[in-house]
Formats: C-alpha cells, sequence, structure tokens
C-alpha cells in the first residue's frame, strides 16, 4: 500500500470538496430559481466532464496551466510556482472535473424545494441570507450530503486528468489511482490489488451512504 | 386604526386592474373564478410580486412605481396565510412560529406558545408539520402569520385544504378571530358561502379586474351587470326591455319572454332600453294552491314543475313558464310547504315575482 500517495489522495479529496461545495451550492442555488439568458450553456458546461474523456478535459487544462497560457502565467508570477505538475494545479482540475458531481444532487435538492416556502419565509421576514441558512439549506441536505460523497470519492478515484495534469511526482501529484497503474505497470500485482480493493470498499460503502440518503428523503 | 390601500395595474404575466381599500379590523373578500387573478392582487400586497401602482398600508408606502419604490417581502409587515399553509417541513410547531419573530428566543417561544393557545393548539408545540391534520395546519400557518405582529393579514383560500366539517369549525374560528383583530384582513376565496359568512365587504374580481365592491349583500343581490350576477350564481338572470316608466313612483314595466313585469327603476335606464334583471330564489312568492292570498296579483307567472332537489330541510324548485317554457325560474322553499302543497314534477303553479326584489342592470359598454 502506497501511503503516500493514498494521503495525496486524501488531500486532494478534502481541498476539492472544501473548495467545490460553497461553489456548487451557488451554482445550483441559481440554476434552481433563476431564469438567465445563456443558462442552457452553464448547465450543459457545467455537465461537461460527466462526457468527456478525461484526457480531453485533460489535455485542455494542461494548455490553459501553461506558464505561457494567461490562467498559468497568472499563476506562476502571484506564487513562483507552476500549475501544472503541482498539487495546487491538481485541485484545480479537480474541481472542475468533479463540479457536475456537487452540482446535480444540490440542483435536485434545491429543486423540490416548493417556491412557496421560501415565499412563506420571506413573509415571516427573514432576508435571502437567514431564509438560505433557516429553510433552504436543511432542506436540501440530503442533496448536500450526496454532493459531498460523491465529489470526495470522485475526486479520490480520478486518474485521467490528474496523470495529465499533475504528472507522477510521489508526495506531491501520485495519487492513489495513478500509484495503482503505477503498480501494475511494474508487475506488482499484489500491490495493485490491495489498493483497488481498498479503493473500491471505500467508493461502495460512499455510494450505499448516498443512496440511503435519498431513500431517507 | 390601519388602513391599506391597493391600487395596481399590470398588462403581464397575467393583466391585473384592482383598486380597494380595506379599513382595520374588516375583513374584504376578493371573490372570483380559478384563475381571475385573486391570488396575483394578494402576491402583489405581500411583495412578492410587483405591479404598477401605488400600495400603501398604515400611512407607510409599500410600492410606488412614480416614486420607484417597491419594498421587498421582508419590509412590508404582512402576515400570509398561503393556500397549502406553506409550513416548513424541517421544523417543528414552536420552531415555524418563533421563526416567524424577531424577538430573543425565550420571549419569541412565550408569544408563540400564546397564539398556539389561542388557536386551541397548546399541546402541540413540538410535533412536525406533518403529523398534524389538516385543520391544525390550517391554525399554526395563521399562528404563524400573526406572530409578525402584521399590519394587515392576508388569507389565500385558507378553507380550501380541509374537509367540510372542519372548514365549517374553522370558519367560526376565523369569524372569532375577526372580531379581536384592528387590523385589515383580505380573504381571497371562491367560496360565495364564505365570503358572505365572513366579509365585511366583498369585491368580484374576474379576468384580474374588479368588476364590483360593496357588502356580500349588495353584491350577491344586485350585481352591476350580468358578468357579476353570473359570478355570484345568480339563478334568475334574464333579459328584458323597459316599456314604459313612472318617474313619480320610480317603477317601470319590463316585457320577458313570459310576459310583463313592473318592476323599479333608475334614471339611468332610457324607456326602449334593453336590460339585463334578476330576481333572487327568495323574491319568489308561491301561490298557495288551498288558499290564494292578496300577494297573486304582483307580477304573477304561471308555470310547470321540471325540478325538484331537496337538501336539508330545504327544496330547491325549477319552473318552467307555461309563456317562455324554455326559461327557468328558481325558487327556495322549505321541505313541509312543498309537502303541504303537494308540489312534484309535472305539476302547474303560479309564483310571484315579488317587484321589490326584482334589480335592473343597465347594459354596459366596456
Amino acid at each position: 500500500m502506497d501511503w503516500q500517495a493514498f494521503g495525496v489522495s486524501l488531500r486532494l479529496a478534502a481541498w476539492t470538496v472544501a473548495l467545490l461545495l460553497p461553489m456548487a451550492l451557488l451554482l445550483a442555488r441559481l440554476l434552481a430559481w433563476r431564469r438567465f439568458p445563456g443558462r442552457l450553456v452553464v448547465e450543459a458546461v457545467i455537465a461537461l466532464p460527466l462526457v468527456l474523456p478525461p484526457s480531453v478535459l485533460g489535455f485542455y487544462l494542461l494548455v490553459l496551466f501553461n506558464p505561457g497560457a494567461p490562467l498559468g502565467r497568472w499563476f506562476m508570477e502571484t506564487t513562483g510556482t507552476t500549475l501544472v505538475f503541482s498539487f495546487p494545479g491538481l485541485v484545480l482540475a479537480s474541481l472542475i472535473y468533479s463540479l457536475p458531481f456537487a452540482v446535480q444532487p444540490l440542483l435536485r435538492a434545491f429543486q423540490a424545494i416548493p417556491r412557496q416556502l421560501r415565499e412563506a419565509a420571506w413573509c415571516s421576514g427573514l432576508g435571502p441570507w437567514r431564509t438560505f441558512w433557516k429553510i433552504e439549506l436543511p432542506l436540501a441536505r440530503g442533496g448536500l450530503l450526496s454532493a459531498l460523497v460523491l465529489s470526495f470519492t470522485h475526486t479520490l478515484g480520478e486518474f485521467g486528468v490528474v496523470l495529465m495534469v499533475g504528472g507522477n511526482i510521489p508526495g506531491r501529484t501520485r495519487t492513489l489511482a495513478v500509484a495503482i497503474y503505477d503498480r501494475v505497470q511494474a508487475f506488482d500485482e499484489a500491490a495493485a490489488g490491495r489498493m483497488s480493493l481498498s479503493l473500491l470498499i471505500f467508493s461502495l460503502i460512499a455510494v450505499m451512504a448516498v443512496f440511503a440518503v435519498e431513500r431517507r428523503r | 386604526m390601519k388602513r391599506l390601500q391597493v391600487d395596481i395595474r399590470q398588462r403581464r404575466p397575467v393583466p391585473l386592474e384592482a383598486r380597494f381599500h380595506c379599513r382595520g379590523g374588516e375583513l374584504l373578500a376578493l371573490v372570483g373564478p380559478s384563475g381571475s387573478g385573486k391570488t396575483s392582487v394578494l402576491r402583489c400586497i405581500a411583495g412578492l410580486h410587483h405591479p404598477a401602482g401605488r400600495i400603501v398600508c398604515g400611512g407607510e408606502v409599500w410600492l410606488d412605481d412614480a416614486l420607484g419604490i417597491a419594498l421587498p417581502p421582508q419590509r412590508r409587515r404582512v402576515g400570509f396565510v398561503f393556500q397549502d399553509y406553506a409550513l416548513f417541513p424541517h421544523l417543528t410547531v414552536l420552531q415555524n412560529l418563533t421563526l416567524a419573530c424577531r424577538l430573543p428566543g425565550d420571549r419569541a417561544r412565550e408569544k408563540a406558545r400564546r397564539w398556539l393557545r389561542r388557536v386551541h393548539l397548546a399541546g402541540l408545540e413540538d410535533r412536525r408539520p406533518d403529523t398534524l391534520s389538516g385543520g391544525q395546519r390550517q391554525r399554526v400557518a395563521l399562528a404563524r402569520a400573526m406572530m409578525r405582529d402584521p399590519d394587515v393579514i392576508l388569507l389565500d383560500e385558507p378553507f380550501s385544504a380541509v374537509d367540510q366539517v372542519t372548514r365549517r369549525r374553522l370558519r367560526l374560528e376565523m369569524a372569532e378571530l375577526k372580531r379581536t383583530l384592528r387590523i385589515p384582513m383580505i380573504l381571497v376565496t371562491h367560496d360565495l358561502e364564505e365570503a358572505e359568512m365572513l366579509a365585511d365587504r366583498m369585491a368580484l374580481i374576474h379576468r384580474g379586474r374588479i368588476l364590483q365592491q360593496g357588502s356580500p349583500a349588495e353584491v350577491m343581490l344586485r350585481p352591476v351587470d350580468a358578468e357579476a350576477a353570473r359570478l355570484v350564481d345568480v339563478r334568475n338572470l334574464f333579459r328584458g326591455r323597459v316599456i314604459a316608466v313612472d318617474r313619480e313612483r320610480r317603477r317601470c314595466r319590463l316585457r320577458w319572454d313570459a310576459g310583463e313585469l313592473e318592476a323599479p327603476w333608475c334614471e339611468s335606464i332610457p324607456v326602449g332600453a334593453t336590460v339585463d334583471w334578476c330576481i333572487p330564489p327568495a323574491g319568489l312568492l308561491l301561490h298557495s294552491r288551498r288558499r290564494p292570498s292578496r300577494g297573486v296579483r304582483e307580477n304573477p307567472v304561471r308555470g310547470r314543475i321540471v325540478e325538484i332537489v331537496r337538501f336539508g330541510g330545504r327544496a330547491q324548485l325549477v319552473l318552467a313558464p307555461v309563456a317562455a317554457p324554455e326559461k327557468r325560474l328558481h325558487l327556495d322553499l322549505s321541505q313541509h310547504v312543498v309537502e303541504r302543497n303537494r308540489l312534484a314534477v309535472g305539476e302547474p303553479v303560479g309564483v310571484s315575482l315579488l317587484s321589490r326584489f326584482i334589480h335592473l342592470m343597465p347594459p354596459r359598454r366596456r
């Protein structure tokens, strides 16, 4: 078992979830209740990582993160490190790659809240912020939990984009999924098997937890 | 006492044109069929929708498009009882109430308990809305609306989601609560009986426009035109022509399909005018078959019974006049009158259309 890779994976998943959930909450809420021009495009772009091959997404991110490109250059000038083959670059890529896994359950949860409940909150004197904390968020908690678990496990198991953007630097960008690939390449099937099994069991438990929550709602 | 003044209009998404006021302690019923725009009017008052026009409550301007004022719902002190109550499902009854109140914890809970006692729900503080009956939910919604110490209370079909027995009880409770409140109350309903029972004034609304306002009796018995008459379910609605006028006695002769009638007259109706006219079922007097009375000379109409519907000790009689068998006259009688006179379908009868009950509606141009 490559504990170092396991640590990188956990750190990556934790950072991704911490940054992704507030973003996804904002986006899901916007998509659930607002009508605006270009809404369809936004929805499609968010769902794109679900259907796009990871290598394609990885390729474009690589182009974008390159110090020659505006984003890559800005990051380089601000922090002194590159986005490609670095942990921050990996986090940024994961945010994009895992976006639909966080937005979709939240979107469904927000859409299921009757409009009248929010209006009742406003007519009870609750401002938008209190309505969000006291009414919307508690009612969408099932979706929030699904979003958390799905985006965490999905980031944990991410392979293609990670390999393209982060490479395979031990302790920095080598995640568990990359380590498994690495072990297979080195004909160390026993280690690959152990890591695969642990990831499999973890993911299975996580997905079952999501289904259990969905069923209870 | 606070007074609510509403003068709003819009073209889209649904046309709306409403101008009315409601005094403190007064209950105004907005009555109309489904889709007539009554709920939209409530939403405009609550600030959930912003039309053009002006809404003032207790001297405070809530909406004035000319001045660019449109307060959000949070800043209008409204108590809104939604049609399906919109209780927060994840909160207990007590929490549903305290959330609507800006007092600190203990005082908010004390106030909530006071309101729950007042709507006969003491002991249910810790229950969730999904464990309550329809009537209990309605009372929670009403108590929640009152927690804000509102300047106006808005009731959107508050009795429509409960069974008939509960509805009757809730209406009585509402009437009781109404007596103690000093704020304007607006009730949206499509139920005429409900409006008649609870409202001090009634506004008839159709296709987003207010057709008539007045006391329930005035709106129900003296509709402004045939359209308003149909909306308040006037059953005896006919067309006729004014053929003579006695200005001194303020009476006129009216010719209709089944003959001629004497009716009250008002200035706005010239001789020769075609008018719609109506008469409530209570304005029809059945001629006794055994002892003809003096009243038989007043606007007599001979007819044949085509239908008798009995319910709760009363009977609804439908007659076809002999002179106009395609027309229908409706009258309500006690069941014992039906039995004493041995009335049955097919039997000939005579009725008087009591002149003072006849209401003429001058044709209106829109």
